[in-house]
């Protein structure tokens, strides 16, 4: 994709969603959108049917957490085939109201990687046929991908790490 | 002529119907890896299957937020264990998009030859089991040999065989011996002999083909649908290949056919993994033919890139760098890319967030396992048992990469 594309495309997002991209970038020669939660369903579904934009196949769906540690996100990365041309979503909600629409009606391949993310993020996707949890066990009761749970045991002064402060 | 087998069926209330349920796995010989599925069984029909993953799952993408850039590279081993090496490369070339690093036509030659011999390995390990799911040991172990001759590539390279942490990011962590080229080009003529042996065997074999045509198979709007990538999706008659799409490595310099199935049944599935193999020694050929040979196996990123031990010893600056990379404080840029490759099945992407520190914000991976097995009990829905398990061989889900 070139920088011509881009604009075209974020002409037309602009175009048909006056009020929903909220930022735009185009790094590393990777067109990315930040979509309102309130209107994501809605995009996505727009950049999938639209014939001119077909952006039919969901390459990828995974969970964030922005740094400051109060919002989550949701990333889609979606691709044009016959074109060849690939888009990156991205949508950011309040953690402690994470709900955001399901997209298994739209690509039934994101069921599992839904059930992924709300297994380490602790996302809810509305609309979802089976949301459990997916690679961790059912009794667990934390979002281990979240940030707020360190890698390493807190409790243990040994690897504090002085001179280089990790 | 439908896998479907006729039953009888009685007049409505005469019998009382009941389905039994199957616990096939976690541990099962048949499934080659720890795959748990719970069938509802109709006689030998499946009515419905419940897959239950996550058996081997070790938190990669948590442990990667943990660790400096080229200590990932052993992470991503693990993920397709039949062909580490395309991991390896994929992990060591997204970091290079994101440090903005271009490497040497060499290293991308070097690569190549790397990855198909890996893609090889891998769709050997794959056909040659489908050929043990439906009865026939020979060949499997007729061709595994080949694959070690293969693994004695690597180890020639990197020093081990399985999880081979194979290159560095920016390159290789040493000129390839004269032993390795021999190795290769020894493989390069005797393989061709191999390979046609193993397809004698299988490809127009009757009960074979009787065997896998028809079974298990999945329409190019579902595997779109379903996201499938790979073989598998080239098996329904998409010619979506990565490395054709969005060429890396210089992948655009070589002269291959990607190979398309028409059903997306075993058979197909079974057939694209041939021919990519032959595809994969062709693009072999080339690179070892037009490898550039006065060029470096390594680019020049020092802060990445470990420098000799000579100059360790005898140069201020090399210490510094040394120090900085094995005590893991090299700082990257910030910034947000993905990156995929051309795994064994299926596009393997790397969605990679730094914050600028010594460790990524965000790591995730996109495996291509994890993705296309949510298919498998809308596949396997109304066939019989046996040939589920030789639909989940052909379609070559890896535990590793399933579970990450």
């Amino acid at each position: 994709m070139n920088e011509n594309q881009f604009n075209k495309l974020k002409e037309t997002l602009r175009v048909s969603f006056p009020e929903a991209v909220l930022s735009s970038d185009f790094t590393y020669q990777f067109p990315a959108f930040t979509i309102k939660t309130d209107n994501i369903y809605d995009v996505l579904a727009f950049l999938k049917n639209d014939e001119e934009l077909n952006f039919h196949f969901l390459t990828d769906l995974t969970g964030f957490q922005t740094a400051d540690e109060k919002q989550l996100g949701v990333i889609y990365h979606l691709h044009n085939m016959p074109k060849n041309i690939r888009v990156r979503i991205r949508t950011y909600f309040d953690i402690n109201k994470p709900e955001i629409p399901s997209v298994t009606s739209l690509w039934p391949g994101a069921n599992w990687m839904e059930r992924e993310t709300f297994d380490f993020y602790g996302v809810k996707f509305n609309g979802h046929p089976d949301l459990r949890r997916i690679l961790n066990v059912d009794e667990m009761d934390i979002f281990p991908l979240r940030k707020e749970y360190p890698l390493e045991d807190q409790t243990r002064d040994d690897k504090n790490d002085k001179m280089f402060g990790r | 002529m439908s896998k479907k087998p006729n039953h009888i069926t009685p007049p409505a209330d005469t019998i009382e119907k009941e389905y039994s349920i199957l616990n096939l796995g976690p541990t099962h010989p048949a499934t080659h890896g720890i795959f748990q599925n719970i069938l509802k069984m109709d006689g030998e029909i499946i009515h419905e299957a419940e897959p239950t993953v996550g058996y081997i799952h070790r938190a990669f993408e948590k442990l990667a937020e943990r660790r400096p850039y080229n200590q990932i590279t052993p992470i991503t081993d693990r993920l397709n264990y039949c062909s580490s090496p395309i991991n390896n490369m994929g992990w060591h070339m997204t970091v290079e998009k994101l440090i903005g690093c271009t490497v040497p036509k060499r290293v991308d030659y070097m690569r190549v030859i790397i990855m198909e011999l890996a893609r090889i390995a891998d769709h050997l390990v794959c056909n040659s089991v489908v050929g043990v799911d439906t009865g026939a040991m020979t060949g499997f172990l007729y061709i595994f040999q080949w694959r070690e001759k293969i693994y004695d590539i690597y180890e020639g390279i990197c020093g081990s065989r399985l999880t081979t942490n194979i290159g560095r990011i920016g390159g290789f962590e040493r000129e390839w011996s004269s032993d390795v080229w021999d190795k290769i080009n020894n493989f390069i003529k005797e393989y061709p002999k191999a390979l046609k042996e193993f397809a004698n065997l299988l490809e127009r074999n009757k009960i074979f083909m009787d065997r896998t045509i028809n079974c298990g198979p999945i329409s190019a709007k579902m595997a779109l649908d379903y996201s499938f990538t790979g073989p598998n999706l080239r098996a329904a008659g998409i010619d979506y290949d990565v490395r054709v799409a969005t060429p890396y490595s210089s992948y655009q310099d070589f002269d291959f056919i990607i190979p398309i199935g028409q059903s997306g049944d075993t058979y197909d599935r079974f057939m694209v993994r041939q021919e990519e193999m032959w595809q994969s020694l062709k693009i072999i050929e080339q690179a070892v033919k037009n490898i550039p040979k006065d060029q470096p196996f390594h680019a020049d990123v020092p802060e990445f890139y470990l420098p000799p031990k000579e100059e360790v010893y005898n140069n201020m600056e090399a210490l510094i760098y040394h120090f900085k990379i094995v005590m893991g404080e090299t700082e990257v840029p910030k910034g947000e890319v993905y990156h995929s490759v051309e795994g064994g099945n299926g596009e393997l992407g790397f969605y990679l967030v730094s914050d600028g520190g010594r460790t990524p914000y965000r790591l995730h991976f996109r495996r291509p396992c994890f993705i296309y097995y949510q298919a498998y009990p809308e596949m396997v829905k109304g066939i019989m048992l046996s040939d589920a398990i030789i639909t989940m061989s052909s379609m070559n889900v890896i535990a590793g990469e399933l579970d990450a």
